[in-house]
């Protein structure tokens, strides 16, 4: 993955409102805002960020329905085919005694489905070394991070003023 | 937060809480050495694993010969406990999923407890269908793959099977709901703690950093588990109720069975949150965060699933009367009348009419009365499997082969065992993860934080947002 280190700037609110009403200055400015880390997930900063809408449900309803296809054909298979078993004088696809496992198999490849991509997609697993810019942002603090890998004195400079202007607790530089 | 503050909402967090109080507060229990109390009841726990583990060892090495079951009563304590312990487990994926769905905010308060209560309550569940196979180490023939013999597979058509698959994809989903709402409070945790901790947890909450776009996919996928574990829990328990309603016994073999187990399920469940929540929030110190007003609207779901299985009893007893056929009449009679009389008149004691003493506002907020009924609650929620169990069985349609039940020292060793396994899991847990969900008590501070609503609302309170209007805050 990304070889070199980076060089972040981060600004460090003490409060939600606070946060929004910078990122919204930032945007004015045409800043470019890496990332913004918050305790607890805040209403409102989707559309302010510009973060589209997450596929993840998406990706729910096809693991589901593959997992529902995969039911209702093994056992189709398995009673009309691979061994057929008359069982208390019923057909031996009684498709309506099929419904509970499509369902129960619905639910556990959506569920298991999207909780991997889930992790997938946001490069978690167990093991892997959290890239936290701050100990308190998991805390209290709500976190505004710029890329200034390859920023000129100046852009960082300008960075800088506008934490000062937004009202940031505290500013801050890490490589990682 | 701009949104106006609904006259009825209650205060949720007392005690004028800033985020890092609520970290310090919730983290702590997991920092600090166990208290006394706490090492005592593990101790008591961790005997009663002891005399699990002893009694399946017995079971297994005996064979279930040395369990009281005789060939008419062929279900007995084993799938009573069974089902009372699924029961239990379904509070817990309602309190998490249903309660998001309809964004009830008291459940940000007890979830993370009554979600880590469904799984180790499912894991005691699981043990009694396990166990009562005999050759136990033959369980995996429940699996769907073709044995050595042939193809022959298993047989879907089957109640038996369907909750084999009921019940183990309700304990997966469960478990991945619970776990990734955990992550980020581990990751709270993770960054408060030092040296072999902080490599532990760092492990645990698998790299979480609170990045926005973790935080959006993170509620998402939430949000549709909670979708998929609302139909999901209403049918793990219409399944277990299958596996009496598809048979042709009279007394089992009726269609009010799936509503009246999935109500009693969330009764009993509500019930089993209480007991645990009202010593919790004493022990652990957490009155702040689950505080009267959650016991007081746990109370109104057991009022209201307490008098769904009242009407669900009488109903029974009104339908076998009225479908004119004896032998459901004789059922019905024999549960009222017959040899376990007792058993009947203290499930309708402890599951109807006790719990009508709800309806009294100071009664459902007394922790005193809550902790008293919920126990109440939970055993006649267990008699209640047992009028169907055994009482159902001990008067089949032959006279001659009429019999009588009561449980061995193993029987009851086990039932006792898997209250241990219960309490030393929930125990654990309360050592190593927050019992109350961070992130999710911090995102409702500013909406239901005694300092910005009710009576002790902070009117000149400094910030220049989201506190409510005077006219909001006016009202109590």
């Amino acid at each position: 993955m990304a070889a070199q280190s980076k060089k972040v700037l981060y600004g460090l609110y003490n409060d939600e409102e606070e946060l929004k009403s910078a990122i919204k200055t930032a945007n004015a400015q045409h800043l470019n805002i890496m990332d913004v880390f918050t305790p607890f997930p805040v209403h409102g900063l989707d559309p302010i960020l510009g973060l589209k809408e997450s596929r993840l449900h998406i990706m729910g309803f096809i693991y589901g329905s593959i997992g529902a296809l995969f039911a209702f054909l093994a056992m189709t298979w398995i009673f009309t085919s691979d061994w057929p078993i008359v069982f208390g004088g019923k057909p031996y696809w009684s498709v309506p005694a099929f419904i509970p496992i499509v369902f129960e198999n619905t639910v556990l490849y959506s569920a298991w489905g999207m909780t991997i991509t889930f992790y997938t997609v946001c490069g978690m697993w167990p093991g892997v070394k959290a890239k936290t810019l701050d100990d308190r942002i998991t805390d209290d603090k709500f976190c505004i991070a710029f890329d200034v890998s390859e920023a000129a004195e100046g852009d960082v400079k300008n960075l800088q003023g506008f934490f000062t202007q937004t009202g940031a607790a505290e500013v801050n530089v890490k490589t990682m | 937060m701009s949104q106006p503050v609904a006259p009825v909402r209650h205060v949720l967090i007392e005690g004028n809480k800033s985020y890092h109080n609520i970290t310090e507060d919730l983290c702590s229990p997991t920092e600090k050495t166990p208290s006394r109390e706490w090492i005592v009841v593990f101790a008591m726990s961790t005997a009663l694993v002891g005399l699990y583990v002893f009694s399946i060892t017995w079971t297994v090495w005996k064979g279930i010969g040395t369990w009281n079951l005789n060939r008419t009563i062929n279900w007995g304590w084993d799938i009573t406990n069974f089902v009372w312990w699924i029961g239990i487990g379904h509070a817990g994926t309602l309190i998490s999923a249903i309660l998001l769905l309809f964004r009830q905010r008291w459940r940000t308060g007890v979830n993370r407890a009554a979600e880590a209560m469904t799984i180790f309550a499912v894991i005691c569940a699981g043990q009694f269908p396990i166990f009562h196979m005999g050759r136990v180490w033959m369980a995996m023939f429940t699996i769907p793959f073709p044995n050595t013999r042939g193809p022959l597979w298993v047989n879907f058509n089957s109640p038996l099977l369907w909750d084999i698959f009921a019940i183990s994809t309700y304990f997966s989903v469960s478990v991945l709901f619970w776990y990734t709402g955990l992550v980020p409070d581990l990751a709270t945790i993770r960054d408060r703690a030092t040296g072999f901790r902080r490599k532990m947890y760092d492990m645990f909450s698998f790299g979480w950093t609170g990045s926005a776009k973790h935080w959006q996919r993170h509620e998402s996928l939430s949000l549709v588990l909670a979708g998929l574990s609302t139909p999901l829990v209403l049918s793990v328990h219409t399944i277990v109720s299958f596996d009496f309603a598809t048979s042709v016994i009279p007394g089992w073999h009726t269609t009010i069975f799936p509503p009246y187990f999935v109500a009693g399920a969330v009764f009993s469940g509500f019930a089993m949150v209480q007991t645990l929540m009202i010593i919790t929030r004493k022990v652990l110190g957490l009155k702040e965060y689950i505080t009267i007003n959650h016991i007081e609207s746990m109370n109104k779901v057991i009022v209201l699933t307490g008098t769904i299985v009242g009407v669900a009893y009488l109903t029974e007893l009104f339908v076998a009367w009225y479908s004119g056929y004896i032998y459901e009449q004789f059922a019905f009679y024999n549960r009222v009348f017959g040899p376990y009389w007792w058993s009947y008149f203290g499930m309708m004691f402890c599951n109807v009419v006790s719990p009508q003493l709800f309806w009294s506002r100071s009664i459902r907020r007394s922790v005193w009365w809550t902790f008293f009924m919920s126990i109440i609650i939970n055993i006649g929620m267990w008699f209640e499997r047992f009028v169907i169990i055994p009482t159902t069985l001990s008067r089949d349609f032959l006279p001659s082969s009429w019999s009588l039940y009561s449980p061995t020292w193993v029987e009851i060793s086990m039932f006792l065992g898997t209250m241990g396994v219960f309490f030393f899991c929930y125990l654990i847990f309360t050592r190593v993860a927050p019992v109350v969900a961070i992130a999710e008590v911090k995102a409702i501070l500013k909406v239901a934080g005694d300092q910005y609503i009710g009576p002790k609302a902070n009117k000149s309170h400094g910030h220049s947002h989201g506190e409510p209007s005077k006219k909001e805050v006016g009202e109590g």
